[in-house]
């Protein structure tokens, strides 16, 4: 196996959480709501995943068991801002908190015990193709699920005829809710959504990345989330470049370093950050196709007068 | 949100307190932590010897705790809650509680304080830390003898003096066995973060190093290193069980001794201030049980390990060379503490250029 191949292995598993959590996210934020608990629900869903699995040996009880508990802990966030209509920003907030404490105090047994590892799905034939056949054919099943979601949202979004609802929601809920169609209720199942992707991400996390548990172990993965769908302008393919341009240039630092190239290492660690904020910077330029993007209603509490 | 959660945590304490009010026959002997004391690390160390503490003095003591502790003004607050709610004793355990004891100290003269890792001290604040680089040394030394390719990777995380020195130490060890041993540095930036620690670690394994260490907190490394097929050491606590067939041995902080040994002073009326820096002889570390090596190494390792207790070896001893080449020790001078605790420069043998 080559370098360039080790390096690629290496940004999948790194970028695929990212690209799962901000899958979620990018649902939740074009039905309007902005739910800044993805750092909380990352880390139910990695505690959730990674107890199932202990419980029952089998990783994919593991997987079902973080998409749950991501999708259940989100529903939380759900009653407080669209029932009870509280401030989006604050609950969200409120929600990654607790999460970081439920998840620690629920999670406390099962400290430094190894995991199981979700093992890979080969494919015959495709894995033999030379150079990508390795890299993109033998991978664990929440690998070929990030993809999958990503094409399934593009093609919700943009081609059917409930994404194309989902949308207005997002847009202006009162004339949404003025043509019938009932935005809270789309509302809840786009939050739901989201955690169920961010639990998935958390899954990733304790069952493929490192198969362990350890108390915040998301470390800020979740924020980088938020900041890809702003980055990928809510356009779902572009959650997958920006997931793995930061993924690739924050693995090849590492690799950097550790052939002793000399640059200093604190400006390498940068270098994600940097490059993302370049890129922000390139596409925001062209304020059209933003201002055309962007979920018009986003944060916006919607209380339906009739 | 850190600070909410601090806010949280206080109010708790201050509960906490009122509860224990009444048992006022007890001296109360306070600690602080940064982090959570099931942080499998760090923190932790410093719970098991709070534990053993009140084990070998709970008839004439009572400890209490605060726990992820953020440092800086937060951390000022904390611990003068604690000198002012009735704690005769008070241990801040992480480098960066420094300023944060020195200036609650000056308001409290009455209260005792203790601080790990720093430099500062006063009549009323002692400093106490572990000499981890001992440690270091044994385990280069191991390394040295089982790489096949004589090449092994360090994860290191913020470039402190601490980190550096431990790095040095390693090299240094293992250059006593293969003179033309090398080690890959990769900087983390960061103490604790599993995803990016398993990432340096499979980056400098794809780099074909055949030995793993790291100066980091999280047992990934050690999780990557045993799915590769390498040999690896383990951080701050016994990391065993994540790679039964990995772990060649740990640096296991041990800090109980110690907190019984000052505390019974603080008892008996006899606690001076001092600056106290204890190694392997002292039993503030220990090395995790020497496995998965054969027997030549293991005897090796012990022997090592026996002459550092007994003072016969002092891992940072001439003829030792600058990374640059220039001569830092000359041959039998060892080096004093203060270059050490100011360390800021490579010895021969690192590949990697030093961040400043």
């Amino acid at each position: 196996m080559g370098m360039f191949e080790a390096i690629l292995l290496t940004v999948i598993t790194a970028a695929t959480p990212l690209v799962l959590a901000a899958i979620g996210e990018l649902v939740t934020e074009r039905s309007g709501v902005l739910n800044l608990g993805v750092e909380g629900m990352i880390i139910m869903g990695a505690a959730c995943a990674f107890i199932a699995t202990q419980l029952t040996g089998s990783p994919y009880v593991g997987i079902l068991a973080g998409i749950a508990s991501g999708a259940i802990f989100s529903l939380l966030f759900g009653f407080l801002t669209l029932t009870l209509v509280a401030n989006q920003v604050a609950t969200g907030l409120a929600l990654t908190i607790l999460g970081l404490g439920v998840s620690s105090m629920i999670a406390e047994p099962y400290l430094g015990q190894s995991g199981i590892k979700l093992p890979q799905i080969v494919f015959p034939v495709l894995s033999d193709i030379p150079f990508l056949g390795a890299v993109l054919f033998k991978q664990d099943l929440i690998f070929y699920l990030s993809i999958a979601l990503v094409a399934g949202v593009n093609w919700f979004l943009f081609k059917s005829r409930a994404g194309l609802k989902l949308r207005s929601v997002g847009d202006s809920h009162a004339s949404a809710h003025a043509l019938g169609i009932n935005v809270i209720r789309t509302r809840y199942l786009a939050v739901m959504f989201g955690g169920a992707c961010a639990g998935l991400a958390g899954a990733q996390l304790s069952l493929v990345y490192t198969p362990q548990w350890a108390e915040n172990m998301s470390a800020g993965r979740g924020w980088i989330a938020l900041a890809l769908v702003v980055f990928a302008s809510w356009r779902p393919w572009r959650i997958v470049a920006g997931g793995y341009l930061f993924g690739a240039v924050s693995i090849s630092q590492l690799y950097a370093q550790a052939s002793g190239v000399g640059i200093p290492s604190q400006f390498l660690s940068a270098l994600p950050y940097l490059a993302t904020i370049i890129v922000l910077i390139l596409i925001s330029h062209n304020r059209r196709t933003t201002l055309i993007n962007t979920p018009a209603s986003l944060g916006k509490s919607f209380v339906p007068d009739r | 949100m850190k600070k909410l959660l601090f806010a949280l945590a206080t109010t708790a304490a201050v509960i906490g307190f009122s509860a224990g009010a009444y048992a006022a026959d007890k001296a109360k002997v306070c600690f602080v932590y940064v982090g959570s004391k099931t942080d499998g690390g760090w923190t932790q160390a410093h719970d098991i010897g709070r534990l053993e503490l009140e084990k070998a003095l709970g008839d004439k003591i009572e400890t209490q705790f605060l726990e992820s502790v953020p440092e800086g003004p937060d951390a000022e607050r904390a611990i003068e809650r604690l000198a002012r709610s009735g704690c005769g004793l008070i241990y801040t355990t992480s480098f960066g509680f420094m300023d944060a004891t020195v200036k609650v100290a000056a308001k409290f003269p009455d209260v005792k304080f203790e601080h790990a890792t720093g430099y500062k001290t006063a009549p009323n604040l002692a400093t106490y830390n572990s000499r981890f680089y001992e440690g270091r040394y044994i385990q280069g030394q191991i390394a040295a003898k089982m790489s096949k390719k004589g090449v092994a990777g360090y994860i290191a995380s913020f470039p402190i003096p601490e980190v550096v020195m431990g790095i040095n130490a390693f090299v240094t060890g293992a250059r006593s066995i293969n003179p033309d041993f090398k080690i890959k540095v990769v900087w983390a930036n960061t103490w604790f973060d599993p995803g990016k620690e398993a990432d340096a670690a499979k980056a400098l394994i794809d780099q074909g190093v055949d030995v793993l260490t790291q100066h980091t907190d999280t047992t990934a490394p050690m999780q990557v290193a045993a799915e590769r097929g390498i040999k690896a050491f383990g951080q701050a606590s016994d990391m065993i069980k994540a790679g039964p067939e990995t772990q060649l041995t740990a640096i296991v902080d041990t800090w109980g001794a110690y907190y019984i040994k000052r505390t019974q002073l603080f008892l008996d009326g006899k606690w001076e201030t001092s600056s106290s820096w204890d190694g392997l002889k002292d039993g503030i570390l220990t090395m995790a049980p020497y496995t998965n090596m054969p027997d030549d190494v293991k005897a090796l390792a012990e022997a090592t390990q026996k002459k550092i207790e007994s003072g016969e070896l002092k891992p940072f001893t001439g003829p030792l060379k600058k990374q640059d080449g220039s001569e830092w020790l000359a041959a039998g001078v060892s080096s004093d503490d203060g270059t050490l605790l100011g360390m800021n420069f490579y010895v021969e043998g690192v590949d990697d250029k030093l961040p400043k």
